[in-house]
């Protein structure tokens, strides 16, 4: 059993943290992962991106090979697409729709939704809004993660508890707001 | 001992706390900075009271690693691959002196230039210096690596190269721990000239290091970290991989044994023995390296008997640039290979940018002001995040070369007649290459303004302290500027006309003038709110 995802956005948006999240609840069942990261240059703004392979056996390669990606997680509409050589044909896109506009030349929205939209397996939704609805403005990156579980084949307890590892540190309110996000991503995907 | 889940830098500074380090030396440095990261948030170094703080440059660093191996003590240097053009001097000379406790230069690498200006491969250096390179594949090997290396360094009283590439510096995974070693004890050299490189001593220590090279290749030859085996089903080719260069061959091959013979090698000198004799067996043998092909090239200037294909980066079955991948390997191994769907063409690129709020933006902004009436072509940069003025819609810059080379080639173009000739560096490369370069435009009163911008950190790799923190402008002072022509400012939208009346008047003057606009970086400013919140 396997999971390979690539998680993507622009540099600040908090892929990282989905990676820490994910990766938790994997080893949490004593699978291995590897997770290749972006540091550097690209973080001040630029597109960023992590490979992340959660696996019960032995994982050779850091980096997942093209067109065998399981999922592209993506927390902005334009950078989901930057990774399409690497999905697997069966492989989704959840992404949230909200884009990043930092450049000039951002391509029109609708179709940006189009290409997104032309992917078999595909969830495309504005993340942000509803984050900004429940009251957790800055864990749309988690609204996301709820729509991605249930076809990355973990239950909602799991990452419930991954959650409250992770950010127990932060404080109750912190966990919370992440546990209500979590929620209302997965009532958008079932 | 307990598993960790670890970056590829980490596992080994990590591994290096656990086998007795006494101290880190280094400079921040893409993908090589979270080593000494680590080890400054490590509560077992700070137990152990390992050195741990950063150095002006590569060069002093290297040299107070020396320095440290000399006291007996094992000790680590850490940089990126353009760093050790930089250390150049000491890390040469280091192969002559040897080491007393154990001393590893590490240094990572960044084929594909995520966040550099070129890819060089540091094993070259290793090569040239005749000194011993371990190149882990994995994050338990970099961990691991720290212990063998020690252990290398102190048997041959040698200094050995680690070489790390950005796939494995950045890349997380699990790390077993082994039980801690104690530090060395401080312990003067047993031999009092092993350190002095005069030119009577040198020759002597010369021949050492070339009678040495036998037993190097030895340790190659029986080295935990490389595996060679002839046994195999199918001997038209034989597959030699080195670092990680080895789990991309696993991984195109899954589940299915290989049925070539494979030689994996993580430290060098080569295995010359293995290889020449998986020539004789096979009928071509494919080298995959992540870097340039170093071995690709002894290799092929092996003396083999017989015309057998060898292939790789230099005939093209390989892409001759750039990281290796699972489908390169596969593609030239004749495999399967997958492909999910080609990017859209309204994918737009998005490049690094200056963050919002960035002080560099007002500082080059007015800059701009200052310099429109001579047109463009008069401003030389540097390395750090302030490189990203090259970009729309600042258009600032037009140069960057090395670590500190703004000053000098401002000075150089001045020297020409080029007017105005204007320098723009950050303070921590200041305090890295540019101390000198000024002293240089000092003495010849060259006519060069030099902005040196002060965002109070090391940007680019994450808010790093630096040496000179705090003392900018006491240095220029005391190098020699004159008072009236060291100049300050607050970057701000509102001091505008103010900064670009600063940079207008320098640019009158003839001579050395510094301009120094002065406001913390906005993600270190960050930080600390975060922390205090």
């Amino acid at each position: 059993m396997k999971k390979d995802i690539i998680l993507a956005g622009v540099g600040g948006q908090g892929i990282l943290t989905i990676a820490t999240i994910l990766g938790h609840a994997a080893l949490s069942r004593g699978w291995q992962l590897k997770q290749a990261e972006v540091h550097g240059m690209s973080q001040r703004g630029g597109d960023v991106q992590s490979h992340l392979r959660l696996s019960d056996s032995e994982i050779w390669s850091d980096l997942i090979p093209m067109g065998q990606a399981d999922m592209i997680f993506s927390v902005e509409p334009m950078e989901a697409l930057r990774y399409l050589p690497y999905l697997h044909s069966d492989g989704w896109i959840i992404t949230n729709s909200t884009p990043f506009k930092n450049i000039p030349n951002y391509p029109p929205e609708e179709e940006v939704y189009n290409q997104i939209k032309a992917i078999k397996n595909h969830i495309l939704f504005d993340a942000d809004s509803i984050a900004v609805e429940i009251k957790a403005r800055r864990s749309m990156n988690i609204v996301v993660l709820g729509a991605a579980i249930d076809k990355l084949g973990f239950s909602s307890q799991e990452i419930e508890n991954s959650i409250k590892a992770i950010f127990a540190r932060k404080g109750d309110t912190v966990v919370e707001a992440n546990l209500r996000a979590l929620k209302a991503g997965i009532d958008i995907s079932s | 001992m307990e598993k960790l889940m670890l970056l590829g830098d980490e596992a080994l500074a990590q591994g290096a706390l656990d086998a007795g380090i006494s101290g880190f030396y280094g400079y921040p440095g893409t993908p090589s900075t979270e080593i000494i990261e680590y080890v400054q948030k490590s509560r077992q170094a700070e137990a152990a009271n390992v050195h741990r703080t950063w150095s002006s440059n590569e060069k002093t660093a290297t040299e107070a690693a020396i320095g440290m191996s000399y006291a007996g003590k094992r000790t680590m240097v850490t940089m990126k691959h353009v760093g050790l053009n930089v250390a150049a001097d000491p890390f040469m000379n280091s192969a002559m002196t040897g080491a007393h406790g154990g001393l590893l230069i590490t240094v990572a690498d960044d084929p594909s230039m995520h966040s550099s200006q070129n890819e060089q491969d540091s094993r070259y250096y290793g090569h040239f210096a005749m000194m011993p390179v371990l190149e882990p594949s994995n994050q338990q090997e970099c961990y691991d690596m720290a212990f063998y290396g020690f252990e290398l360094s102190e048997k041959y009283h040698i200094p050995v190269l680690i070489r790390l590439t950005t796939r494995l510096s950045h890349s997380r995974s699990g790390v077993q721990r082994r039980d801690p070693l104690a530090q060395n004890a401080l312990q003067k050299p047993d031999d009092l000239f092993q350190f002095m490189l005069l030119p009577a001593i040198a020759r002597k220590k010369y021949k050492n290091l070339i009678k040495m090279q036998a037993d190097f290749e030895q340790e190659s030859l029986n080295s935990p970290f490389n595996s060679f085996s002839l046994q195999a089903s199918d001997t038209s080719k034989g597959i030699i991989t080195t670092g990680l260069a080895y789990n991309y061959l696993r991984e195109v091959f899954g589940h299915d044994p290989i049925p070539y013979p494979v030689l994996k090698i993580c430290q060098y000198p080569l295995p010359m023995e293995q290889i020449h004799s998986m020539y004789d067996k096979c009928d071509s043998l494919y080298i995959f390296e992540e870097g340039m092909p170093i071995v690709e090239e002894m290799i092929k200037g092996a003396n083999f008997k017989g015309t057998k294909p060898i292939h790789g980066r230099l005939d093209g079955t390989l892409q001759r640039d750039g990281e290796l991948n699972p489908n390169i390997v596969a593609k030239a191994l004749e495999l399967s290979d997958t492909y999910g769907k080609d990017i859209p063409e309204i994918v737009t690129g998005r490049p690094p940018a200056l963050c919002v709020g960035c002080p560099h933006a007002d500082s080059y902004l007015a800059l701009n002001e200052a310099v429109k009436e001579y047109g463009r072509g008069h401003v030389f940069s540097d390395i750090g995040c302030y490189t990203l003025g090259f970009m729309p819609p600042y258009n600032a810059i037009n140069s960057c070369v090395d670590m500190g080379a703004s000053i000098t080639m401002a000075k150089g173009a001045a020297d020409s007649g080029l007017f105005p000739a204007i320098a723009v560096i950050g303070d921590s490369t200041f305090t890295h290459s540019g101390l000198t370069g000024l002293m240089d435009c000092l003495y010849d009163n060259s006519n060069v303004v030099i902005v040196i911008l002060d965002n109070s950190t090391t940007g680019m790799t994450g808010g790093q302290d630096y040496t000179a923190f705090g003392k900018l402008e006491e240095i220029c002072l005391g190098l020699g500027v004159e008072k009236e022509h060291i100049r300050t400012f607050v970057p701000f939208k509102k001091n505008f006309e103010e900064a670009v009346q600063i940079y207008k008047e320098e640019i009158a003057y003839e001579g050395v003038s510094v301009v120094i606009p002065k406001r913390e970086c906005v993600q270190t400013l960050k930080r600390k709110h975060k922390m205090e919140a």
